[in-house]
């Protein structure tokens, strides 16, 4: 079976991906792909250390996943809406352009 | 085994890099996609069947439609003339450079004390999941609940027109 190091290999490598799509992109809904990868990535961490750890029948790691899942979707939501705002209120999606809070 | 799983990551890595890295918006949301089912197959492959097909339903049925949806509502496809990429861009390429170092320094220092082989596959059902989540995790579920019904309104008040909020 694959070492446990592997699989979190991986997902470090999924989230600098994710961390450097956020930070470098100029376009709001890219910088969200690139914050849900960072979640995902956190998600296989999770599965990973309940399916090596001593106790994967406690099922504690993969709850932790599914409620991780739940709240991302959530967050994909609220963030696309306010990305739509954004763009009618802006009419841009570009983040550099976007420096003033005020309407 | 071992093979499956180098084939897969190396699936969801690539999708991820294409995800970030590619012009179109289009293109980098079915990216996305790509990635997620990668995911979706790793957490198959470590024996958590209820979270891999979650991670279908959600992500690749949902987030990623979501997604595709706000592209096409921002006419995001449009290629900027100005590059893609933000003006301070090196300075976030190398912050994540920074953090997957650290991250791998971890990982690698303490690959000697990680279990190398897991314990028996545990049979996980989704009647014990079910039980689970309305025993000891009763508390956690109501507050998502919750948290989702929140979520919705709050999306559908912030994207709804500035003239029917008038009303």
């Amino acid at each position: 079976m694959t070492p446990l190091a592997h699989y979190l290999l991986v997902a470090a490598l999924l989230f600098s991906i994710g961390l450097a799509g956020a930070l470098t992109r100029r376009n709001a809904i890219l910088v969200l792909i690139g914050i849900e990868l960072m979640l995902n990535a956190a998600n296989l961490n999770l599965i990973a250390f309940w399916r090596y750890g001593p106790h994967p029948e406690a099922l504690t790691g993969m709850m932790f996943a599914i409620f991780s899942i739940a709240v991302a979707a959530a967050e994909a939501a609220v963030g696309l809406g306010l990305v739509i705002q954004i763009h009618r209120h802006a009419h841009t999606t570009d983040l550099d352009a976007m420096n003033r809070m005020k309407g | 085994m071992s093979f499956a799983f180098y084939l897969i990551a190396a699936l969801t890595l690539a999708g991820g890099l294409a995800a970030v890295l590619l012009k179109n918006t289009v293109h980098c949301a079915l990216a996305l996609t790509v990635a997620f089912a990668g995911l979706a197959l790793l957490f198959l492959e470590l024996d958590a069947q209820f979270a891999g097909f979650a991670q279908i339903l959600v992500y690749i049925g949902a987030v990623a439609i979501l997604v595709v949806f706000a592209i096409l509502l921002t006419r995001g496809s449009e290629t900027p003339k100005d590059g893609v990429y933000s003006r301070n861009w090196l300075a976030g390429l190398f912050i994540a450079a920074a953090v997957f170092a650290v991250l791998g320094w971890a990982v690698l220092q303490s690959a000697g004390g990680l279990p190398q082989g897991a314990v028996a596959a545990p049979t996980v059902t989704v009647l014990q999941i079910g039980n689970a989540l309305v025993s000891r995790y009763v508390l956690p579920l109501e507050i998502v609940a919750l948290l989702l019904t929140a979520a919705m309104i709050g999306a559908v008040i912030v994207a709804m027109h500035e003239k029917e909020r008038q009303k």
